[in-house]
């Protein structure tokens, strides 16, 4: 893959020419950057942080001093920053075709499925990044905690991280999983939102659906993982609704973007 | 170089693009004319491995598009200026190509430099860009990769005349050292100035193509005076063919011969040129038909032919 070749020199390049195909590691560094690089991806960031400190900050204030642990500080900010997430991964694809951008970047790299493979690497970095936030605001939380007069208890199950990280891991990949199949970006944000509420509406409401619900609906079959103990049958479940709203939106989406035509 | 090979493009019933053919060497500037609507943008993208093609080939430096292992490094692409993220600086926008190209970042600093966008232009958004401060950048991206070949969609758009003037310097210079241009435009006055070839689309088929001294030469010349009966009356008399065109007359001679019966007529002009041959004739066909996609029959050439009057 690092096959260095130099071309013929010609008198519009008189310098040695490396035609290295761009690696993944380079690619996912220009996708992260581009996470990072315009005022709105960058706010999208900052925001993730601010709720989770905003989250520890609530329980500070209202949390019984006896519950103020660095567990109970750190498992309550992985919903809204798991609200969140989605919407980065869903950003990260589609603003290539609402920017119009995707004219530039497959130019440069026409090997579209590297370009996408890169952005998924990105946003799953980003997504344990966020969990790496919430652990540094349950830390502080705690601390103040101990200072005045909270629980402050530092127990902790380690079981509990690897859980938030899969579930921040998910929930970014479902929301990529959306903008890669629709590559439009209020649509895939709409459609992201509303799909889940819908769904669990019916499984309410609808009895033949109940059943089916507790191995489709994400709400549900997520719910274990803020726990620190996941069964074998949650874990089953977890992975046929992931099957469902992940890797089936993900691989239609890649055959998608891998056609369509930009312009 | 760029090699074209009966490219053809259909959307469902309707073809965009149909068996298209050519060839760009390196050291010439090809000129890609056609009405808007013609088919040159969905060509390029063709070439540029972003519209799959229905049928027919192309190749960029010996192989497709999509086999370039870093193709920014190959071919500096530049298809729409506006295809750049809105709340992005143009120094990022060029550094973030670099990255990707794995080029070094103070190229971003020179190429800035070169296409004239000062260090208060580069930090600001491309959103609050005008169109030629857009094409600027978009040339600075398509040359940040030192390419030996550049493609690039109507660059004069939104351009000033010494923008205009400053890029035909800035592409002749580039094919002159070597390197290969295509470059599209529904101008035929904008493209005469730079390029070596002509490549003319209408209605997605090649209508003309060759060297550009060879389709503009041509016969007859365009001639007006303030006295227009006087004129009209004195090519008469000399038994030259007179017809109206749009912007003067069009007589069947060339320019010296006109301007000797105007003399020797007494008729003072107030203009005199080469009419362009048929080449600018074909052309205001074109564009009068345009978007559509017939074309008089008897225009149409031969795959590897040139005008046919």
């Amino acid at each position: 893959m690092t096959t260095v070749t130099t071309a013929p020199e010609t008198a519009a390049a008189d310098h040695r020419r490396v035609e290295h195909r761009p690696s993944l590691a380079r690619l996912t560094g220009v996708e992260l950057r581009k996470l990072v690089d315009t005022r709105a991806g960058r706010w999208l960031l900052i925001t993730i942080g601010l709720v989770s400190a905003v989250i520890v900050t609530l329980q500070l204030v209202y949390a019984p001093d006896d519950e103020q642990t660095f567990a109970n500080f750190f498992t309550p900010s992985l919903v809204p920053v798991g609200f969140l997430l989605p919407v980065l991964g869903i950003l990260s694809i589609t603003s290539e075709w609402s920017q119009r951008t995707a004219l530039t970047t497959f130019a440069l790299v026409p090997r579209r499925e590297r370009v996408i493979a890169a952005k998924l690497v990105a946003v799953v970095l980003a997504a344990l990044a966020s969990v790496l936030t919430s652990l540094a605001v349950a830390a502080v939380g705690t601390l103040v905690s101990s200072a005045t007069g909270g629980a402050g208890s530092w127990q902790f199950d380690r079981m509990l991280l690897l859980h938030a990280a899969v579930f921040q891991v998910a929930t970014a990949l479902i929301g990529a999983g959306f903008g890669l199949l629709l590559l439009h970006s209020p649509l895939a944000i709409v459609v992201y939102l509303v799909l889940p509420i819908v769904w669990s509406v019916l499984g309410e409401l609808v009895r033949p659906l109940h059943r089916v619900a507790g191995w489709l609906d994400t709400n549900l079959t997520m719910e274990p993982l803020f726990t620190a103990e996941v069964t074998a049958g949650q874990w089953q479940r977890l992975a046929v609704s992931l099957l469902v709203w992940l890797v089936v939106p993900l691989v239609a989406g890649l055959v998608r973007t891998m056609r369509r035509e930009v312009t | 170089m760029i090699a074209v090979q009966q490219l053809t493009k259909r959307y469902g019933r309707h073809t965009a693009v149909e068996d298209v053919s050519f060839h760009c060497e390196p050291g010439t500037v090809t000129g890609f004319l056609g009405p808007n609507g013609a088919g040159k943008s969905t060509t390029m993208r063709m070439i540029c491995g972003l519209t799959p093609p229905t049928a027919g080939t192309a190749t960029v430096d010996g192989r497709p598009y999509r086999q370039l292992p870093n193709p920014g490094r190959t071919v500096g692409v530049l298809l729409d200026a506006s295809a750049q993220h809105a709340g992005r600086t143009g120094r990022e926008a060029l550094a973030v190509a670099a990255a990707t190209m794995g080029v070094d970042r103070r190229r971003v600093g020179e190429l800035l430099d070169r296409v004239g966008l000062g260090p208060t232009a580069a930090r600001r958004r491309v959103r609050a860009y005008s169109l030629g401060m857009r094409q600027r950048l978009g040339l600075a991206h398509a040359l940040l990769g030192d390419p030996r070949v550049l493609i690039l969609d109507e660059p004069a758009n939104g351009l000033d005349p010494e923008g205009i003037f400053w890029m035909r310097g800035l592409l002749r210079d580039f094919a002159d050292r070597g390197g290969t241009v295509l470059l599209s435009s529904h101008l035929l006055r904008e493209v005469e100035a730079v390029a070596d070839r002509l490549v003319v689309i209408g209605g997605g088929r090649i209508v003309a193509q060759g060297d550009k001294d060879e389709l503009l030469a041509g016969d007859g010349a365009v001639v007006r005076a303030r006295d227009g009966a006087a004129l009209r009356a004195a090519m008469h008399r000399a038994g030259l063919t007179v017809s109206e065109g749009s912007d003067g007359l069009l007589v069947g001679a060339d320019t010296e011969t006109v301007g000797q019966v105007a003399l020797a007529a007494g008729v003072a002009l107030t203009e005199l040129r080469p009419a362009g041959g048929g080449l600018e004739q074909l052309f205001l066909t074109l564009t009068a038909t345009a978007p559509g996609p017939v074309v008089p029959a008897t225009t149409i050439a031969e795959p590897t032919g040139e005008v046919v009057r």
